[in-house]
């Protein structure tokens, strides 16, 4: 079943001026319930603005959009509703951080949906626990974390509104190796206890590879392909005219094959890849005996 | 919402007006509020309203930009009317009560307001037709003569410059914030002030910490160019006067010349 849905999504800034631009146009998109969906495309492909209408930041210039079968526009009054259903992070969290304490920003999100204090209490400590905050660090403030942890705990504020679907704008900008695989380690682990649909907007092929089972690639506001990760990264010459990239490992494995080792061309992640050598190496070393 | 605040209101644009020398624009538009106030009857304000015309037609402006430039002012214009259509002594026109209309203050209104009509379109096409940062530009070069007095016009054409390159920054900051929150179920468009006042501190506060970061990160990555005020600077855009320069002066002062010339000569209604 679908959680959100679109029909011919088109979003204009500023229309009527000078400036008028045509971000997202005739948009047509079913994501799946329980998906982790990894979104890639150019800077100003439209991700961005495309996951903006997910949660109703965006009204759309035309088209519809639905959460869980509702038509989201239906009643502007009561967009608040699906905002807690769609919960997004966006890039850089670290700046919407207002709060004295940590666990006064955390729970931010959960008292403005008009919580019970004991249930406000027990989400923040689950989100908090998610992104791997320490008790200790509930009562500082946010301002005395560093860049990393300010951003797990801007990333906690959203889970703990425990929305059905979690979408997050590039949440490993600007970090080292170590605190990207650390979040995205903790964003697929929640997803895979919580059972619910993760939307993953990265500029890192690898990432996506790693993390992502259905791909979405984004060109000049339109959806360029929307499949299974294994299938999007076979394509890897339409991805690269369009200048973005396939992953490292699927790149050596492309050009093994395309010199006739007989690899397969369809790997992406250094899990796969390791495999794959050793079986191929095993084969080899059959043939020779 | 806050893309509906025009700081500026630069309206890009091609034509002749838009690559006057800035310096220039800014001595004209003084000319021709010279022009406008100068021109005491009828004809000669006529001039400026046909200058007017001529300035919008070769900006290529659209000309509801005329309208856009006049809303807030349209109190002032009412007000000036009302006041000058009552409170002028002379032949009377009209009587009710302890209001007269007399055929000056009419006269007197009309010149008025079509005077603040003009003021205001003029010096709109000023900014519709150049860039914030062309404008400091010209006002610095301007005010040059004022630093034999040590008036610091550099450092305050400096602080207009960064204001100004910081109010898109600072909108987009405020509008990525507000979505933030509103992402986090922050509800800004309805209760009462008091309601309203405090659902602006999730997005104040994480604005003006962020405000101070970019001031502390500008100051550093000035002086890491070795910013030293204006004393020796040269720039990247020099200022230049062309022949359209001369031209639209020549223009403007033969305009200027033409109203003196019509007061002179020309039957005063009053």
């Amino acid at each position: 079943m679908s959680i959100i849905k679109t029909e011919h999504l088109t979003y204009v800034y500023s229309p009527d001026t000078p400036y008028r631009k045509t971000a997202v146009s005739d948009v047509n998109l079913e994501i799946g319930e329980g998906d982790m969906v990894g979104v890639i495309g150019h800077t100003g492909s439209g991700k961005s603005t495309l996951i903006q209408h997910f949660n109703g930041l965006l009204r759309p210039t035309e088209g519809k959009i639905y959460v869980g079968g509702e038509d989201m526009w239906q009643n502007p009054k009561e967009i608040r509703r699906f905002r807690f259903q769609v919960g997004l992070v966006f890039q850089y969290p670290e700046y919407q951080l207002f709060e004295d304490t940590v666990y006064k920003d955390i729970s931010f999100g959960p008292r403005n949906m008009g919580l019970s204090e004991e249930e406000i209490d027990r989400r923040v400590r689950h989100a908090a626990a998610f992104v791997g905050l320490k008790e200790k660090h509930l009562q500082k403030s946010p301002f005395e974390l560093s860049g990393g942890q300010k951003r797990r705990v801007a990333i906690a504020g959203v889970i703990a509104m425990s929305p059905r679907v979690l979408i997050l704008d590039e949440p490993t900008a600007g970090l080292d190796p170590k605190g990207r695989e650390m979040i995205l380690g903790q964003i697929r682990e929640y997803h895979e206890q919580e059972k619910n649909t993760v939307l993953l907007v990265s500029h890192s092929m690898e990432d996506v590879a790693k993390y992502a089972k259905t791909a979405l690639v984004m060109n000049q506001g339109r959806v360029f392909m929307y499949a299974p990760v294994e299938e999007v990264f076979s394509h890897a010459a339409e991805l690269t005219e369009l200048g973005l990239s396939v992953p490292q490992v699927s790149r050596v494995f492309l050009t093994l094959a395309g010199r006739g080792y007989p690899v397969s061309s369809n790997v992406f992640t250094v899990e796969q890849a390791k495999r794959e050598l050793l079986r191929a190496l095993a084969e080899g070393g059959k043939q020779n005996a | 919402m806050l893309k509906d605040i025009t700081i500026g209101q630069y309206f890009p644009g091609k034509s002749v007006l838009h690559r006057l020398d800035p310096r220039v624009k800014i001595l004209l538009t003084f000319l021709y509020i010279v022009i406008l106030f100068a021109a005491t009857n009828p004809i000669g304000l006529l001039v400026g309203i046909v200058f007017l015309f001529v300035a919008y037609g070769v900006s290529r402006v659209p000309p509801r930009m005329i309208l856009k430039s006049l809303k807030p002012v349209v109190p002032i214009i009412i007000f000036t009317t009302i006041l000058n259509m009552f409170f002028i002594e002379g032949e009377a026109l009209w009587h009710w009560g302890f209001l007269t209309i007399t055929r000056e203050g009419l006269v007197t209104a009309v010149i008025m307001s079509v005077r603040i009509i003009c003021l205001i379109a003029g010096t709109s096409l000023l900014t519709y037709t150049t860039s914030p940062i062309a404008l400091t530009d010209g006002l610095e070069r301007l005010m040059g003569p004022l630093k034999k007095l040590h008036f610091p016009v550099h450092e305050l054409a400096m602080m207009m410059t960064i204001a100004l390159r910081f109010i898109p920054t600072l909108i987009e900051e405020t509008d990525k914030i507000m979505s933030a929150q509103k992402a986090r179920g922050a509800d800004m468009e309805s209760g009462g002030l008091m309601q309203r006042a405090r659902a602006l501190v999730p997005v104040l506060i994480p604005l003006f910490v962020s405000a101070f970061r970019r001031a502390d990160e500008l100051a550093l990555a000035m002086e890491c160019r070795c910013y030293r005020g204006g004393e020796g600077r040269t720039r990247m855009k020099q200022l230049h006067m062309g022949g359209a320069d001369a031209v639209c002066a020549l223009f403007s002062l033969l305009c200027l010349a033409g109203v003196i010339a019509i007061n002179l000569y020309a039957p005063a209604l009053l």
